[in-house]
């Protein structure tokens, strides 16, 4: 398209008092006028009000406008409803611009009207030389296939492929060990109502007789290739290679128990972990009857300086459970802190004291120490050492990652942070999604959590996957990076740049590739590149550098 | 695909219910978000900032309200309640009240212009009444839907029959003093509650000295002092003169795990005293906290190395024991008293500003709510939930998220959200 043929609309919204009372709106959109290729412009009260969408269709129409920008509050919030708008009126929606004049000016300038306004007729302007510049773009569609991979098969992978199934999913189950039910095999009741584990791990005979789940037991995952809708996970299942295809996959890895060996004359008979005194009460084999607990052995440190979530009531559940069984028993719990969020953890916690379970707190500068016939611990309220006659200690340890977790995130090209965990895409808003598209995390293998806690996030990171598998088509962004082969030098540098691995190297070639379908169009790959062989659609070099100049006066 | 699918009732337009909603609107489900309030948005935009990431609230919360007004799949009812339920899961009947707003949604385009005009001064909800706003108003600056409301409680037109400076300035003729209270009946397969909860009154707690003295706040008040939009601009000031405080102190458990009042454990106050600590010292590094805890509780992802940041780099003092009392010397400035427990000597501490972390109750109507509904509750008002599928309630067909069913932080709400989801789909479709 040659320069004559380039007609843009310029729309300036006073967005209320928000802009028009700070910024003389009507210079503006005379401003405007002046400037290359604008051939028509205008100020609505409200440009996102049905009547300023009106007119921005009505005038593509009526003055054959081929690029429009609206300035306005933010494209966060509103450039996808503007660029619909221009897509209703037959225009490309990636020939819109979006001219931020409220947030990064009216509101930043409010005391300082005349220099806001002149500072507005720059982020015109340089819109202006941006739009003439701009491209049609097309959003690309993606089929689906309408199947999860579930990774683990403990009651996070459970529970989740049981609710997609239920929604009418199918799901593979991929499961390392002979059989289902993780950690919850091991466990004997759980807290808060000391529920036989055996009850909630019944769950294994409905997701294996389900006839949506097909489940993998004594597999191995090889290979991981794909993308969201498009996954295909190459499993080793009894010497036999599996290709399993599925549009996303949730990770339920789980977690293990710190070895308790070497942690406070660990022994295995007077002094075990809690998991051991776990299967003793399973038995129904426990004699002693002085037992103190000792908490955050072997976390809250220096090696680990994180909380493992389940451990204060995991000691509260066992402790309960032994006073029920012998109310003449003696039971200390040594802490830092009970970790008993909540209403009903809390109650929990009431109901320990009540049964005249002992706490002692600690402090880790002085922890306890286990002597020949008894357990001595510093206490500050009382500032001195007290001793316990013990028959038992009980050691709670925490939760750690799982030793094949950086193998599985590595395939999977998402992150871990630094104890290994699995890491969501955003703490707060995102808590079982991953940047990457397609992939889901819950359980333990994001972080320590009990069996109610994990199904809670096993629940969601099922929903989250259905919001992918029920669609048909994905579409995905239009505005990606797109490598120059003849430029590319094969320095990887965009690869270890990209925060959501779309480029990867053309083993034949030694060029990157980026999957136009993974990329989101952030840009980083082209600003790392040293032979600039990266553009970014809709932020090209040339239209940047058309509004810089224009900035600094130039044509 | 799917044909006739059932739609969904979210009632609660905070975090948990729009987490639920877009995740079902995502997964081809229609939604009827019901909403009490003029905006969606709840608690979470009142608050300055969240932790571990110390993210804005609003910044992050936005683009979600957004996301959920234009949702073709989403029905959003402002200004909304359910009054009855009849019917079984796959097909309930539900009966809602919409109040009328006295403004019309499609014509309002937020200009402002009547809030500029509008004579009444009324105690601001949203800036916990720090400031005063007009009789017609926005919830918040970033409020969806972005449109006016009147407040027929305060109005003079409605208390006096009188004024109706709106109506004339109004350019778009969006007043409507006729529009009524409409009844509108909806027929939906399963429905979520996500009502949130309600803020602790430490009036009751008369030795903290709450109402009595200007600078003892609460956390969500501390949440607007010190928030950009709030009522001091994002200045922290201090109520009772305006001085910027360089003192603060936080007490956590106000309300929780105290046998009198609550005693649960509010789950969140431990970390976001923190928060707020860190928060504080960003705007002002010369300031010094304490923060008075019984245990810390920090259990979540990252939060133990939060904790530890806080003292390390945010001049943050955790001391370890419940306050028996607060008192006031003659500059207005609150006095602590506590028993030290390294000496079990009673000793006192002087503030510029003492900060309550009041715990979380369930809401006011939740024992009426639960009556219509049929579903159980606990001790206190808190939905039932079933203690091995958290997000189920005592009603099949009826699922639970957020602090409705016991006291959570955020990213556990946004979990339970699209747990509920998962749980809400599953009905639907087997129906």
């Amino acid at each position: 398209m040659s320069d004559d043929d380039i007609r843009i609309g310029v729309f300036i919204c006073h967005c209320g008092t928000n802009i028009g009372g700070v910024l003389d709106i009507s210079e503006l959109t005379e401003y405007a006028k002046t400037l290359p290729n604008v051939v028509y412009s205008d100020a609505n009260l409200y440009t996102c009000s049905e009547v300023g969408l009106s007119e921005i269709r009505n005038n593509i129409k009526d003055n054959n406008l081929n690029r429009v920008i609206v300035a306005s509050c933010s494209p966060r919030t509103h450039e996808p409803l503007f660029r619909s708008t221009c897509q209703e009126a037959g225009l490309n929606p990636y020939l819109f611009e979006m001219v931020n004049i409220r947030d990064q000016d009216s509101w930043v300038h409010m005391k300082e009207p005349k220099k806001g306004t002149e500072k507005a007729k720059d982020l015109i302007r340089m819109g202006v030389y941006k739009a003439s510049l701009l491209e049609p773009l097309e959003k690309m569609q993606v089929g689906i296939i309408p199947s999860a991979i579930v990774i683990g098969g403990g009651i996070a992978g459970m529970n989740s492929a049981l609710n997609l199934a239920n929604q009418g999913f199918n799901v593979s189950l991929i499961e390392k060990e002979s059989e289902l039910g993780g950690l919850l095999r091991y466990l004997n009741k759980l807290y808060p109502t000391n529920e036989d584990a055996s009850n909630i791990l019944e769950t294994r005979n409905l997701v294996e007789n389900h006839k949506k789940i097909d489940v993998y037991k004594s597999a191995v995952i090889e290979k991981i290739e794909g993308y969201v809708g498009n996954y295909k996970v190459v499993i080793c299942q009894n010497k036999k290679t599996i290709e399993i295809e599925a549009g996303a996959i949730i990770v339920a890895t789980g977690a293990i128990p710190l070895s308790p060996e070497g942690y406070y004359d660990y022994n295995g008979k007077t002094i075990i972990s809690q998991l051991e005194l776990e299967d003793i009460l399973k038995k129904n084999e426990l004699t002693a009857n002085n037992i103190t607990m000792i908490q955050c052995v072997g976390c809250r440190n220096e090696e680990r300086k994180y909380c493992s979530n389940i451990c204060c009531m995991t000691a509260l559940k066992n402790a309960i459970l032994i006073k029920e069984q012998n109310p003449d028993a003696n039971v200390n719990i040594i802490f830092r802190d009970i970790q008993t969020q909540g209403v009903t953890y809390e109650a929990y916690y009431r109901i320990a004291r009540e049964k005249g379970i002992l706490f002692i707190k600690y402090v880790p500068e002085k922890p306890p120490v286990i002597k020949k016939d008894q357990i001595e611990v510093y206490n500050e309220f009382l500032n001195q050492v007290i001793g316990f006659p013990f028959d038992l200690v009980v050691l709670s340890m925490p939760l750690i990652a799982n030793k094949d977790s950086e193998h599985l995130a590595k395939m999977l090209k998402v992150p871990l942070e630094e104890n290994n965990f699995f890491l969501e895409a955003h703490v707060k808003l995102r808590p079982v999604d991953f940047a990457t598209d397609g992939v889901f995390v819950c359980g333990s293998a994001h972080w320590p959590a009990d069996i109610s806690e994990s199904i809670s996030q096993s629940n969601a990171a099922a929903s989250r996957a259905s919001t992918i598998l029920s669609k048909e088509m994905l579409e995905v962004e239009g505005s990606t990076a797109e490598v120059n082969s003849e430029l590319c030098v094969g320095c990887e540098a965009c690869i270890k740049m990209c925060p959501y691995s779309a480029i990867y190297k053309d083993e034949d070639t030694d060029i990157v590739v980026v999957n136009k379908v993974v990329c989101k169009g952030c840009g980083v790959c082209g600003a790392s590149c040293p032979q600039n062989a990266i553009t970014i659609h809709h932020f090209t070099s040339d239209q940047l550098i058309a509004e810089i100049v224009t900035y600094g006066g130039g044509e | 695909m799917e044909e006739k699918l059932k739609s969904v009732m979210v009632i609660g337009g905070g975090i948990a219910g729009i987490q639920a909603s877009l995740d079902l609107a995502e997964r081809g489900i229609k939604v009827e978000m019901i909403e009490k309030n003029a905006c969606i948005g709840g608690r979470m935009a009142q608050l300055d900032k969240t932790f571990p990431t110390n993210d804005c609230s609003i910044c992050i919360l936005a683009p979600k309200l957004a996301e959920c007004f234009r949702h073709p799949n989403i029905t959003l009812h402002t200004l909304s309640e359910v009054k009855s339920l009849s019917g079984q899961v796959g097909n309930f009947n539900v009966k809602i009240l919409k109040r009328a707003r006295y403004v019309k949604e499609a014509q309002c385009i937020n200009c402002g212009l009547c809030i500029e005009k509008c004579p009444m001064r009324i105690d601001d909800e949203f800036d916990m009444r720090l400031r005063k706003r007009r009789a017609i108003y926005i919830d918040y600056v970033q409020g969806v839907p972005s449109i006016m409301t009147i407040d027929r409680e305060n109005c003079l037109f409605f208390t006096k029959n009188a004024c109706r400076i709106c109506e004339k300035v109004c350019e778009r003729e969006a007043i409507d003093f006729d529009q009524k209270d409409e009844e509108i009946n909806l027929n939906v397969g399963s429905i979520i509650l996500a009502t949130g909860y309600d803020i602790f009154d430490p009036h009751s707690i008369e030795s903290l000295g709450y109402g009595r003295y200007p600078n003892v706040v609460t956390a969500l008040e501390f949440e607007r002092l010190i928030c950009a939009s709030g009522p001091f601009g994002g200045h922290l000031k201090r109520p009772s003169d305006k001085y910027e405080p360089k003192k603060l102190a936080f007490i956590n458990c106000v309300g929780s795990r105290d046998i009198k009042n609550n005693p649960y454990c509010s789950s969140c106050c431990c970390m976001y005293t923190t928060k707020e600590a860190m928060i504080a010292y960003e705007h002002d590094n010369k300031i010094k906290t304490s923060i008075f805890y019984i245990d810390l509780r920090a259990a979540g992802k990252g939060f133990r190395e939060y904790i530890q940041r806080g003292e390390n780099e945010y001049a943050i003092t955790y001391i370890k024991g419940k306050v028996a009392k607060i008192l006031e010397d003659d500059q207005k400035n609150p006095l602590i008293i506590y028993e030290d427990i390294n000496t079990s000597h009673v000793k006192q501490l002087k503030f510029d500003l003492v900060i309550l972390a009041t715990s979380m109750v369930p809401k006011k109507d939740a024992l009426s709510l639960a009556k219509i509904l049929g579903i159980e509750i606990d001790d206190y008002n808190f939905f039932k939930a079933n203690s091995y599928q958290p997000q189920k309630s005592s009603k099949e067909g009826v699922f639970l998220c957020g602090t409705c069913r016991e006291p959570m932080d955020i990213p556990n709400s946004v979990i339970d959200a699209s747990g509920a989801a998962a749980k809400a789909a599953e009905v639907i479709m087997r129906v």
